[in-house]
C-alpha cells in the first residue's frame, strides 16, 4: 500500500487552472477507478473528474472553492504498491513529454519564388558568401557632450530621483555617452547605505575575514559593486555635510520592564515579537514629528522640511547593509510597527526586498547596541539630516533624586547618539530633539498599554 | 488683395494655372458644364473649352489612370474626385502605380499629376459623404500630399502642386470650402510643398493641426490666452513630406505638445507626429504627447448630435490644451 | 507584306525563342528569380509590332512581350539584364520584375508601370489623350491578356478612349489561360472582340498564329487611330505553350489533352514553312538564323553573368523629383 497525489488534469488546451467544486468523495471513502471524485469548473469545461485509480481516498488537499492549476495535487489516495509505480510511472512520461512548439522552426532548403513557386536563389546566395560585412554605423564614441557636462535626465530618472532623495549629480551615468539610465538610478537607491553595518535583532556575526595567506603580507580584497556605492555615498556625505554630534543617557527601566511583561502576550496575539526596535522606532517618529527640522534635507541651498516621516532602519543584509523604510513611522503604535519590522527586516536579511522597501526614507535609525557599543558617531545617510543610534542598554548605578534626597540604583541605562547636518541644525535644535527622543523612551512604565 | 472664400482660392489657382501652362488641365465628374458640384471649377469650361475641362464618365480608377497616362505623357492634369469617399477605385491608379513610376523607372518617367479631393465632414454627409482618408496616401512615398485650411494657403499650394513634378494629392476640407473666407493676394504666388505655417505664436503648449479643425484649435487658443494660457497653433499644410523641424523647433520651446486631427486616432498622422516627437525631442518634454481626434467608429453619422458627437469642436479642445498646460 | 519583311519576322521569332528557352534554363538553376515566356506568342508580337512605327508610336506593354521588346530593338543582353536583376538594366534599375519600368523616352517609348493586371490601360488611354491634346499624330498600343480583359479599369478605358475617339490600339493576345482559370470561367463570351461593340468600336478577332493576319489587323487599326476615327480593340488568338510563369505549375490544372497538338500550331516552324516554301529561307539561311541567334544569346548570357548586382548607394533617389521637398537622396 502507498499513499499518492491526484493531479488536476489538462482539461483544455488553453485552460491553465480550474476551481474545484464539490467533493463527490470523503476521506475514508473507498474508491473504485472512474468513480465521479469530484466536481471541477473551468470557464471552458465543467466536468465531474472520474479516479484515475482504484483505492481509498487518504485527504483532500484542495478544498472546494479553491483555484488549482493544472498539474497540482488535489487530494491524496492510498492505493496498492503496483498502483503506485505505475503511477510513478506515467507522471514521469508526461513530465518529460515536450512542450508543443508554438514558435515554429525554419526549415532551411524550403524556397519558394517571387508568386509561388519554389525557386531557389542561387545567385543571392553566392552573394552573400562574397559580401565583405557592411561596417555597422561607428557608436558614438565620442560622448554626447550635452548629456555629460548639460546633464539632461530622462523623465523616469527625474521622477525616481525625486522620489528617493538621490541626487543624480552623484550618480554614475552607464548609458550612452555617460547618461544616468533609470537602472543607475535604481542601484543608486538600492545601495543606500548607512553607518558602521551593524545588525537589528538578532546578532550576526560580522563575515570572518580569513588569513590564508602567508602570515604577515598584505592581501587585495575587491569590493563588491554594493561595497563600493556605500564606500562612494560614506565619502558624499562627509564630504559634504558639516557633521556634528550630541549623545544623551536614556533610562530605559520601566521601557525593559514593560517589554518582559508583555512579551508573551504580545506574540500570542500578534504573532510578532515585541522588539526594542519597535520601542525605540516608535519613540524616535515622534521625536521627529515634534522636531521638523530634524527631518529634513539640505537642498540646493535650502531646507527641505519632509512632509512625512519615512524611518529607515539600518539592517545587515547578505550583500551588506541595506536601510528599509517604515512610511509613515509616526502614526503607528507599537504593535503597528513591530508587525510592520518583522518581514521587513526578515526580507533584508534574506535579501529580497523590493524598491518601495528602501525608497523615500526621511531619517534614520541605527540599533548600533546590540554588538555592545555604548558610544557612537555614526555617518548621516546623504542626503538626510541626521541619523540616530541606539547604544547597548547597560545596567548601571546611577544617582537618583528625590524630595527625600538622593541615592543610588541599578537602573538600565542607553545612550542614543545623534549626528547632524549642522547646516540645518544647531546645538539647540538637536538637543530639544533628543530631549524629545528620551521623553518617549522613558515614558514606558511595567504597566503601560501597548497602543 | 482680395477676399475670398476656399473655394473661390482653389478656383482662381486652377484658373491662373490654366493660363499660365498650357499642359495644365483639368478632368473629373461634373467639372465642365456644371463646374463641379462644389463650384470647384465654375467657368472653367466657358474660358478654356472642352478640351481642357473633360466631363469624365462615372468611373474613378479610370480618372486616375488616365490623367497618371496624361502626366506621363507631358501634361498636367488636375483630376477631381467628387468626394474623398469615392476614391477608392482610384487608389489602385495614385498609390499603387503613380507614386512608383519615378521610383519604378529610375526617373525616367515622373508623373506630375494633381488629384484635387474634397474630404472630411460636419456638412451632414453621413458614412461616404465625410471621410478623412488622408493617411492611406501620406503613407506611400513617392506621393505628396497636401491639406491647406485657409483660401491664403490653399491658392498658394495649389499653384505650387500644379508646377509640382510628382503626384501631388490636394486634399480640401469641403467644410471649409465656403465657411472659411480670408485675405488672398491678387495674381501669381505659391506657397512651398513641405512647409507648415505657425498660425499663433505661444509659449505654454504646441498644438498641430491642419484642415477645418486647424480653426476650431484658433479659436480655442483664443479662449485660452483669456485664460492666461499662451497656446502656439501649427498648421501642417503639408502631410507629406511632415515638416517635422518646425512642430519640433515648437515643441523644445513649449515642452507640452498635442496634435489635433478631424480622422480618427489610432493610425492618424497625430501618431506619426507624436512618435516623432518622441524620438527627437524626448529631452524637451514636459509632458506625454496628446493627440485630440476623431472617435473609432467607422464614419461619421448623418444625424445632428451623433456628428456632433464625432466632430471635434474648439471646446473639446480647449480641455484638452488646459489639461495638458496644467500638467 | 514582303518575304524580306517575313524573313525578318522570323528571325526575331527565332531569336525571341532561343532567349525565351535560355531564360527558364536560368531559372530553374536559381540565376532568374522569375521568367515569364512568350512561346506561342512570338507571332501575334512580332507581327503587331511590324504594323506600328517604333520610333513614333507608343508601347504600354504586359509581362509577356519579350518578343515584343525584341523586335523593337531592345537587345538580349539587355533583356537578360532586367532577368538576373543587374545593374545596367535598361528600364528600372533592376528595381522591377524583368519588362517593368520605362525604356528611355528618346530611345524608344515602352512602359510597363507594374504587374498590376490591366492598370496599363486607362494609362494608356491618359497618354493618348496628351497626344491628341498637343494635335500630335502617334499611335498608342495597349497590351494585355484574356484575363485583363475582366478587370474593371480595362471596360472604362475602352469606354473613355470610345468617347474621345482616341489613338489608341487595345491588343488583346488572348492564350485561353489567366494562370489556371481558363477561358470558359473568365468571360461568357466566345472572343474578346465581341466587348468592342459595347463601347461603341471596331473589334477585330485574328489568329494570332499567323504574323502576317496580325500585321494586317494591327495595321489597319492604326490608320483609324492616325486619321482620328479613335481606337479598336484587336484580339489575337494564340495558345500558352508554357506556364503561367517559373513559379506556376500547370499540370495541376491543365488536362494533358489540352496541349495535344498545340505545339503542331508553333508559328516558328509554321512561318520556317512559308519561306521555305516561296524560296526565301533555305538550309544554309535557316542555320545561320539560328546558329546566330543562339550565339547571340550565349555571348548575352556570359556578359550577364558577369555584370554586377546594383548597389544600394542611390537606394534613396528617384522617390521624389531631386531637391524637390521629400527627396531624401
Amino acid at each position: 500500500m502507498a499513499t499518492i497525489g491526484i493531479e488536476l488534469p489538462q482539461v483544455g488546451e488553453s485552460v491553465t487552472e480550474a476551481v474545484i467544486g464539490k467533493w463527490l468523495k470523503q476521506p475514508g471513502d473507498a474508491v473504485e477507478k472512474f468513480d465521479a471524485l469530484v466536481e471541477v469548473v473551468t470557464d471552458k469545461v465543467s466536468m465531474e473528474f472520474p479516479a484515475p485509480h482504484t483505492g481509498t481516498l487518504k485527504a483532500i488537499v484542495a478544498a472546494e472553492g479553491d483555484t488549482v492549476p493544472m498539474g497540482a495535487i488535489i487530494a491524496e489516495m492510498e492505493v496498492d504498491s503496483a498502483t503506485a509505480e505505475a503511477a510513478a510511472a506515467a507522471s514521469e512520461v508526461q513530465a518529460n513529454a515536450p512542450a508543443p512548439n508554438r514558435v515554429g522552426t525554419l526549415i532551411q532548403g524550403a524556397n519558394v519564388g517571387p508568386t509561388g513557386g519554389t525557386f531557389k536563389d542561387t545567385a543571392l546566395e553566392e552573394q552573400l558568401a562574397n559580401r565583405i560585412p557592411h561596417a555597422s554605423p561607428a557608436s558614438d564614441s565620442v560622448p554626447n557632450t550635452a548629456q555629460t557636462s548639460g546633464r539632461t535626465y530622462s523623465p523616469v530618472v527625474s521622477r525616481l530621483a525625486a522620489a528617493n532623495g538621490i541626487d543624480l549629480a552623484t550618480v554614475v551615468g552607464t548609458g550612452r555617452g555617460g547618461r544616468i539610465t533609470k537602472q543607475d538610478v535604481q542601484a543608486a537607491i538600492a545601495a543606500w547605505p548607512s553607518t558602521t553595518p551593524a545588525p537589528a535583532q538578532p546578532v550576526t556575526p560580522a563575515p570572518q575575514v580569513t588569513q590564508d595567506g602567508p602570515v604577515g603580507e598584505d592581501r587585495i580584497l575587491e569590493p563588491s559593486p554594493i561595497r563600493r556605492m556605500i564606500a562612494d555615498h560614506m565619502v558624499k556625505s562627509v564630504s559634504e555635510i558639516p557633521h556634528a554630534w550630541s549623545t544623551v543617557e536614556v533610562d530605559m527601566t520601566g521601557l525593559v520592564a514593560c517589554r518582559t511583561a508583555q512579551r508573551q502576550l504580545f506574540r500570542q496575539r500578534h504573532c510578532a515579537d515585541l522588539t526594542f526596535l519597535a520601542f525605540t522606532a516608535h519613540a524616535v517618529a515622534r521625536a521627529l514629528r515634534d522636531n521638523p527640522l530634524v527631518n529634513s534635507s539640505w537642498e540646493d541651498e535650502k531646507i527641505r522640511l519632509k512632509g512625512r516621516v519615512n524611518l529607515g532602519l539600518a539592517v545587515a543584509a547578505p550583500d551588506g547593509l541595506v536601510v528599509p523604510v517604515i512610511h509613515d513611522a509616526d502614526r503607528e503604535g507599537i504593535s503597528g510597527l513591530a508587525q510592520r519590522i518583522a518581514p521587513l527586516v526578515e526580507r533584508a536579511r534574506s535579501g529580497s526586498l523590493v524598491l518601495a522597501d528602501v525608497q523615500g526614507g526621511t531619517f534614520t535609525l541605527n540599533n548600533t547596541g546590540t554588538l555592545g557599543s555604548v558610544l557612537g558617531g555614526a555617518i548621516i545617510n546623504h542626503p538626510q539630516a541626521a541619523i540616530v543610534t541606539t547604544e547597548a542598554i547597560v545596567k548601571r548605578p546611577v544617582v537618583i533624586s528625590s524630595p527625600g534626597g538622593d541615592a543610588i540604583a541599578i537602573r538600565c541605562m542607553m545612550n542614543i547618539c545623534l549626528s547632524f547636518d549642522h547646516r540645518i541644525i544647531d546645538g539647540a535644535e538637536a538637543s530639544a530633539f533628543m530631549q524629545s527622543f528620551k521623553r518617549e523612551l522613558e515614558a514606558w512604565t511595567v504597566d503601560s498599554e501597548l497602543n | 488683395m482680395a477676399e475670398m472664400t476656399v473655394i473661390e482660392a482653389v478656383r482662381e489657382a486652377l484658373r491662373e494655372e490654366m493660363e499660365r501652362d498650357p499642359t495644365v488641365f483639368a478632368m473629373g465628374e461634373d467639372i465642365g458644364a456644371r463646374g463641379g458640384v462644389f463650384l470647384a471649377t465654375e467657368g472653367l469650361l466657358e474660358q478654356f473649352g472642352p478640351e481642357r475641362v473633360i466631363d469624365t464618365p462615372l468611373a474613378e480608377a479610370a480618372i486616375g489612370g488616365i490623367a497618371l497616362g496624361a502626366a506621363v505623357n507631358g501634361m498636367r492634369p488636375v483630376a477631381e474626385i467628387e468626394f474623398g469617399d469615392f476614391v477608392w477605385p482610384a487608389v489602385n491608379q495614385i498609390i499603387g502605380e503613380a507614386a512608383r513610376v519615378r521610383y519604378g523607372t529610375q526617373g525616367r518617367r515622373t508623373a506630375p499629376l494633381v488629384l484635387r479631393v474634397p474630404y472630411g465632414g460636419g456638412v451632414r454627409g453621413g458614412l461616404f459623404h465625410s471621410q478623412s482618408i488622408e493617411v492611406a496616401f501620406s503613407h506611400q512615398p513617392g506621393l505628396k500630399v497636401v491639406a491647406p485650411a485657409t483660401p491664403y494657403d490653399a491658392k498658394g499650394l495649389l499653384k505650387s502642386a500644379i508646377r509640382d513634378d510628382d503626384p501631388v494629392i490636394f486634399f480640401e476640407h469641403k467644410r471649409t470650402y465656403r465657411l472659411v473666407k480670408g485675405d488672398v493676394p491678387d495674381g501669381d504666388y505659391t506657397i512651398p510643398i513641405g512647409k507648415a505655417d505657425v498660425k499663433r505664436t505661444g509659449s505654454d503648449l504646441t498644438v498641430v493641426s491642419y484642415g477645418l479643425v486647424l480653426h476650431y484649435c484658433l479659436e480655442a487658443a483664443a479662449t485660452l490666452a483669456e485664460e492666461g494660457i499662451d497656446v502656439e497653433v501649427i498648421d501642417l499644410r503639408t502631410l507629406r513630406p511632415l515638416d517635422t523641424d518646425t512642430v519640433l523647433e515648437s515643441v523644445r520651446k513649449t515642452s507640452k505638445a498635442m496634435v489635433v486631427h478631424e480622422d480618427t486616432k489610432a493610425g492618424g498622422i497625430g501618431g506619426e507626429i507624436a512618435a516623432v516627437i518622441a524620438e527627437e525631442a524626448f529631452e524637451d518634454l514636459d509632458a506625454p504627447v496628446k493627440r485630440v481626434a476623431g472617435p473609432e467608429v467607422p464614419a461619421m453619422p448623418f444625424s445632428p448630435l451623433l456628428e456632433a458627437e464625432f466632430m471635434p469642436s474648439a471646446e473639446k479642445i480647449a480641455v484638452a490644451m488646459r489639461e495638458l498646460a496644467g500638467y | 507584306m514582303t518575304d524580306a519583311d517575313l524573313l525578318e519576322m522570323y528571325r526575331t521569332m527565332v531569336l525571341s525563342r532561343t532567349l525565351d528557352q535560355r531564360i527558364w534554363q536560368m531559372n530553374r538553376q536559381g540565376r532568374a528569380a522569375i521568367v515569364a515566356s512568350a512561346q506561342g506568342h512570338e507571332a501575334a508580337q512580332v507581327g503587331a509590332v511590324r504594323a506600328l512605327d517604333a520610333e513614333r508610336d507608343r508601347f504600354y506593354i504586359y509581362y509577356r512581350e519579350l518578343t515584343t521588346m525584341l523586335a523593337l530593338g531592345i537587345t538580349p543582353l539587355e533583356l537578360l539584364l532586367g532577368f538576373l536583376a543587374k545593374d545596367g538594366e535598361p528600364l528600372s534599375g533592376a528595381r522591377q520584375f524583368p519588362l517593368h519600368g520605362a525604356i528611355d523616352r528618346d530611345r524608344r517609348d515602352i512602359v510597363s508601370f507594374s504587374n498590376v493586371v490591366a492598370t496599363q490601360l486607362p494609362q494608356a488611354v491618359g497618354v493618348a489623350l496628351a497626344d491628341k491634346m498637343r494635335g500630335e499624330k502617334r499611335v498608342t498600343m495597349a497590351y494585355f491578356g484574356d484575363g485583363a480583359s475582366s478587370m474593371g479599369e480595362t471596360h472604362e478605358a475602352m469606354n473613355f478612349a470610345s468617347i474621345h475617339r482616341l489613338p489608341i490600339i487595345f491588343f488583346c493576345e488572348n492564350n485561353k489561360y489567366a494562370i489556371s482559370v481558363p477561358i470558359s470561367k473568365q468571360m461568357n463570351i466566345e472572343s474578346v472582340a465581341t466587348r468592342a461593340s459595347a463601347y461603341g468600336m471596331p473589334g477585330i478577332e485574328v489568329n494570332g498564329f499567323d504574323p502576317v493576319a496580325v500585321y494586317e489587323a494591327v495595321g489597319a487599326a492604326a490608320n483609324l487611330a492616325l486619321s482620328g476615327q479613335g481606337p479598336t480593340l484587336v484580339e489575337a488568338v494564340v495558345e500558352r505553350f508554357l506556364p503561367h510563369t517559373s513559379d506556376d505549375d500547370d499540370t495541376r490544372y491543365r488536362p494533358p489533352e489540352d496541349l495535344d497538338g498545340i505545339r503542331d500550331l508553333d508559328p516558328i516552324p509554321a512561318t520556317e514553312k512559308i519561306l521555305r516554301a516561296s524560296g526565301a529561307l533555305d538550309d544554309a539561311l535557316d542555320e545561320e538564323i539560328k546558329s546566330s541567334a543562339q550565339k547571340i544569346v550565349n555571348q548575352a548570357t556570359e556578359d550577364a553573368e558577369n555584370a554586377p548586382f546594383p548597389e544600394p548607394h542611390d537606394f534613396y533617389e528617384q522617390v521624389y523629383a531631386p531637391g524637390s521637398p521629400g527627396d531624401q537622396s
